[in-house]
């Protein structure tokens, strides 16, 4: 918390909050080891841990963004890995309908990002959240069902 | 027309005489002009109240799930399909479901017929085979029926049954379906135009959930937006939270829906949101080939998956 009010002490310069949605058994062990490592990584991004990328309700998504998340990232093991068997398979499914579904209601593409990442990828989980931080800066404020007071 | 409806009437008879069926559902002339209601006969003697015409639009599957014994349905092409996913998804039995299916070459939307009548009452309706007359005081119009016919029926690839138990009349000429037309443009259109376009219809939904509690694919014991323990969808008619609500229920009917209308043609604000489920329901034929309620063998596509299945969304 003490992170998000310094992110936005400087309210002129405006800095993309994410939500990342990452799996017990891989993604968030890989956030584990980058933060083990000391690899740097954006702090825009705020992690949520969830049973299995199967855990994931597709209204996770809506609510993130309802709330007014800038962009959110979904993560888990890779497709063979997952430490419930096929709970990744299952919400691959559902996950490809979500993101068609999002996009064509005119949710701009990359704000709703999905990834695998495996225990051992560190190094690639800092790099995916660099990446996700500038492609959702690059888009700006998400406007997409935030409620105008 | 007439004698498909003599017939029905005399395969309802036979049934409940011979004891196959303890129920028939079917539609029989309502009490306003043109409009048909859906009707439940037990006993025989009763069957000649059955109608079957291009005003039988209610989809009656959705009353299978809450009757118990067999039951014989009059069904149309998107009926059946109804019918099919709920025996998938084991809500009912196929044994204990008889099916009198009926060719259909689309329901006349009645919401087309209001916006020709413009206010005047309308006093009695005549059918025949390609028009309808419509009467009231100090008017009398007659209109095509091809120009009434139900937005879902436009684009129906089933009006013969895929299943059934006996068939009435025999089957019909089936027009070859393409891509979805007005899909197709709409998702031509910029982001932001779209984007306003769902809103603005949202913004119309009352929230009486009408459309879930018609659609023959909605049966959870709690629906999602009626969980209390905490209540986390948002209830309230805001534009944000009904297209959330609409959205959700797109995909919870993604790979069910057969896009029977009936949601459309139940909801009082006349929102037209039926371009979701025609996304999805394109969406799950395009990464799954599959398309709902053709056949039992198949199971629904978001409850299996395959190694290899599509993933160029993920990074």
């Amino acid at each position: 918390m003490e992170e998000s009010q310094v992110v936005n002490k400087d309210s002129s310069k405006w800095e993309p909050r994410i939500i990342a949605f990452l799996c017990n058994w891989c993604s968030y062990a890989g956030a584990d080891l980058a933060g083990i490592g000391r690899l740097q990584y954006p702090p825009n991004v705020r992690i949520i841990r969830v049973p299995c990328s199967g855990r994931i309700n597709p209204y996770f998504v809506f609510k993130s963004l309802q709330q007014g998340v800038d962009g959110v990232l979904v993560s888990g093991c890779h497709p063979g890995d997952c430490h419930y068997i096929s709970g990744n398979l299952v919400a691959r499914r559902r996950f490809a309908v979500l993101k068609r579904i999002l996009e064509f209601a005119g949710v701009e593409k990359g704000r709703v990002q999905f990834t695998w990442i495996s225990a051992a990828e560190g190094e690639r989980f800092s790099q995916v959240i660099k990446e996700v931080t500038e492609e959702v800066g690059a888009l700006g404020p998400n406007k997409r069902f935030v409620k105008e007071n | 027309m007439q004698e498909c409806e003599k017939e029905l009437r005399k395969v309802a008879e036979k049934l409940l005489a011979e004891k196959k069926v303890d129920l028939i559902i079917g539609y029989e002339e309502g009490s306003l002009p043109i409009r048909t209601r859906p009707v439940f006969i037990q006993e025989t003697g009763e069957t000649s109240r059955l109608v079957w015409n291009s005003r039988c639009e209610s989809n009656l599957c959705s009353y299978l799930k809450t009757i118990k014994g067999r039951v014989g349905i009059v069904a149309k092409g998107c009926d059946i399909r109804s019918i099919v996913g709920l025996v998938k998804e084991k809500q009912i039995k196929r044994e204990d479901v008889f099916i009198i299916a009926v060719p259909c070459a689309g329901i006349i939307d009645r919401k087309k017929i209001e916006d020709i009548l413009d206010g005047r009452e309308l006093l009695e309706g005549v059918e025949n085979d390609s028009q309808i007359l419509l009467k009231g005081e100090g008017f009398e119009e007659k209109v095509d029926k091809d120009k009434l016919v139900h937005a879902s029926c436009k684009s129906c690839g089933h009006r013969n049954p895929v299943l059934y138990d006996t068939l009435i009349g025999k089957e019909i000429s089936q027009p070859e379906i393409g891509e979805c037309s007005d899909l197709e443009e709409f998702a031509s259109k910029p982001g932001d135009e779209r984007w306003a376009y769902l809103n603005s219809e949202a913004a119309e939904c009352i929230r009486c959930y009408a459309c879930r509690n018609v659609c023959p694919a909605c049966y959870c014991p709690q629906c999602f937006v009626d969980q209390s323990l905490p209540t986390w969808f948002g209830r309230t008619p805001h534009p944000s939270d009904s297209l959330i609500f609409h959205m959700i229920r797109t995909l919870h009917t993604a790979g069910r829906c057969v896009d029977c209308g009936a949601c459309s043609r139940v909801c009082p604000m006349n929102i037209e949101l039926r371009m979701l489920n025609k996304k999805a329901e394109k969406d799950v034929k395009e990464l799954y080939h599959y398309e709902a309620g053709i056949n039992l063998e198949e199971l629904p596509p978001m409850a299996t998956f395959k190694m290899d299945d599509p993933q160029e969304f993920i990074k």
